[in-house]
């Protein structure tokens, strides 16, 4: 079983840390997160593997806040999630699976409206915004209604508001899917320069080869339970698979969730 | 397993330089909603406005002119009620529907769960909203009810019972909005309407008198469990003290009682809905 203090950052910084975490909802008879223990290095992207129902979603969710934990503990650049969320929610954005835009606002206002939540001034949200909304092509379709936007359009406004209050660790779930492959590689590439800029990136998917080529190291999880936890090229040599697809497959086996 | 959910999160002590963030969203997600309402206040007014005109028109001017209800029914009895049930109606509504939809497929809710602030005060600014919009609809349709009827009851010195009456009445409405949004799916949004408003509509005392359905026992009965009824009472007390009402001090009492309640239901409600 991997530790949860093997990895830190090139300058020395551990930017997420999960300790023993454990999660049970009421009326279940086994544990959705059954003491899972990893860490994030700073600057790192790090991929959540696992099967449908393997307790990623649970995890991510108690790792930002949104979900109450049964036991453990999680600490974001330092901060006790479980005790402190409101003071880890100025640490952290979340980019969820389906569009979760704040459709009575245009695209501007839900970046405007994100930074105000976050306590920005408005000169300097209004210029974040207007960076931001360059920065994802979205500035001439900045003003219009956000329900005329299609599936790749959302994900990158998303993505935009994640980053207006300057987070240390963005949460992408299965940041990809449903995405054209013009839209993926645009994603990618945000990705790829937000690790430049020293954000933490821990993603989830189910695209084998988004985390192998995206991913300084991936960790697998089913039944709640962290069943490996290394670079993809390391793992795949480890188990001697072909692919990234091959370690998922020979640790979660073929049978249909 | 042994330990619970609850207490890891009631442990959660805010470091003392949150509590400045916090107040700062709070404020901002007040704006938000202040500017989605005012960014379509013309929905607010046809929401408000346009029930109570027709209720009013009907009741108060086409059956009195067919002589079936009394002249002075629409000035003494209907436009105070009229005014509470706006108050209460506009701040149910307006809290839960779209709260419905917000915590629906879309979760458009979750970027305000997000903010740097505890989520129990994302339920407290939804209240204040919704508050305030009941408030709003009162002002509104006490004087499209006087332009309605020719004339309304004027009594300054009911003047402070009456904001009370309609403070307390749109409080208790956003609690049982809070309360309701965060419980029903967005699939069973018209049964909101059937089983909850609907009644709400018609046994609140809004039409009639309270102390005049002694005729009509089981029914004051009924009547005397809706929160409304005790709003349209005090509203009634204010206005137009010479038509029988229930003595203003119980019905502020049960207000205040039902917000108590309506409000802790609502927030429990609402926390446990946003971490599921």
């Amino acid at each position: 079983m991997p530790g949860s203090d093997d990895r830190v950052g090139s300058d020395g910084r551990v930017a997420v840390e999960v300790v023993d975490l454990v999660k049970r909802y009421p009326k279940r008879d086994v544990n959705a997160v059954d003491h899972l223990s990893f860490a994030v290095a700073a600057g790192e992207i790090f991929g959540l593997l696992g099967p449908n129902g393997a307790g990623k979603s649970t995890a991510v969710g108690i790792m930002t806040t949104r979900l109450p934990a049964t036991s453990g503990a999680v600490r974001l650049s330092g901060v006790d999630v479980l005790r402190h969320p409101v003071a880890a929610r100025t640490r952290l954005a979340v980019v969820a699976q389906r569009p979760n835009l704040d459709r009575a606002l245009t695209p501007r206002q839900n970046l405007t409206f994100h930074a105000a939540y976050h306590g920005m001034r408005r000169a300097e949200r209004n210029a974040r915004a207007a960076t931001l909304l360059d920065e994802f092509g979205l500035a001439a379709q900045a003003d219009v209604k956000v329900d005329w936007f299609s599936g790749g359009m959302a994900q990158r406004l998303m993505i935009a508001r994640a980053l207006v209050h300057e987070p240390d660790v963005l949460f992408l779930d299965e940041p990809t899917t449903g995405l054209d492959p013009q839209a993926r590689l645009f994603v990618w590439d945000r990705i790829r320069d937000m690790r430049e800029r020293g954000v933490t990136i821990l993603l989830t998917t189910h695209d084998m080869d988004e985390a192998a080529d995206l991913c300084d190291r991936v960790g697998i999880i089913d039944h709640g339970k962290l069943l490996a936890l290394d670079s993809p090229a390391a793992l795949t040599r480890g188990l001697d698979v072909a692919s990234l697809e091959g370690v998922f497959i020979s640790l979660t086996g073929k049978g249909l969730r | 397993m042994t330990t619970v959910d609850a207490p890891v999160m009631a442990r959660a002590a805010a470091p003392p330089a949150v509590a400045g963030r916090a107040w700062r969203a709070f404020r901002a997600i007040l704006w938000r909603d202040l500017y989605v309402t005012g960014k379509e206040f013309w929905v607010l007014l046809v929401q408000v406005a346009l029930t109570p005109l027709f209720m009013l028109f009907i009741f108060a001017k086409v059956l009195v002119n067919q002589g079936s209800v009394s002249p002075t029914y629409g000035h003494d009895l209907l436009l105070p009620g009229i005014v509470a049930l706006s108050a209460f109606l506009t701040a149910l509504q307006g809290i839960a529907f779209p709260l419905i939809m917000e915590f629906g497929w879309t979760r458009e809710i979750e970027d305000r769960l997000l903010a740097p602030l505890p989520t129990g005060l994302v339920a407290v600014e939804k209240l204040v909203i919704a508050t305030l919009r009941g408030l709003a609809a009162a002002l509104i349709v006490y004087p499209v009810g006087a332009l309605v009827l020719g004339s309304a009851p004027w009594r300054p010195a009911g003047l402070p019972l009456l904001l009370v009456a309609v403070l307390l009445g749109a409080w208790v409405g956003a609690g049982i909005g809070l309360t309701l949004g965060a419980i029903v799916p967005a699939g069973r949004i018209t049964i909101l309407f059937a089983v909850v408003v609907t009644p709400l509509l018609f046994t609140g005392a809004t039409q009639y008198a309270w102390p005049l359905l002694n005729g009509i026992r089981w029914f004051q009965v009924v009547t005397a469990a809706n929160p409304l009824t005790y709003c349209a009472e005090t509203v009634r007390a204010a206005m137009v003290p010479a038509v029988p009402h229930i003595r203003p001090g119980v019905s502020v009492a049960v207000l205040l009682a039902a917000a108590a309640v309506f409000t802790g239901a609502g927030l429990i409600t609402f926390g446990r809905r946003a971490a599921s």
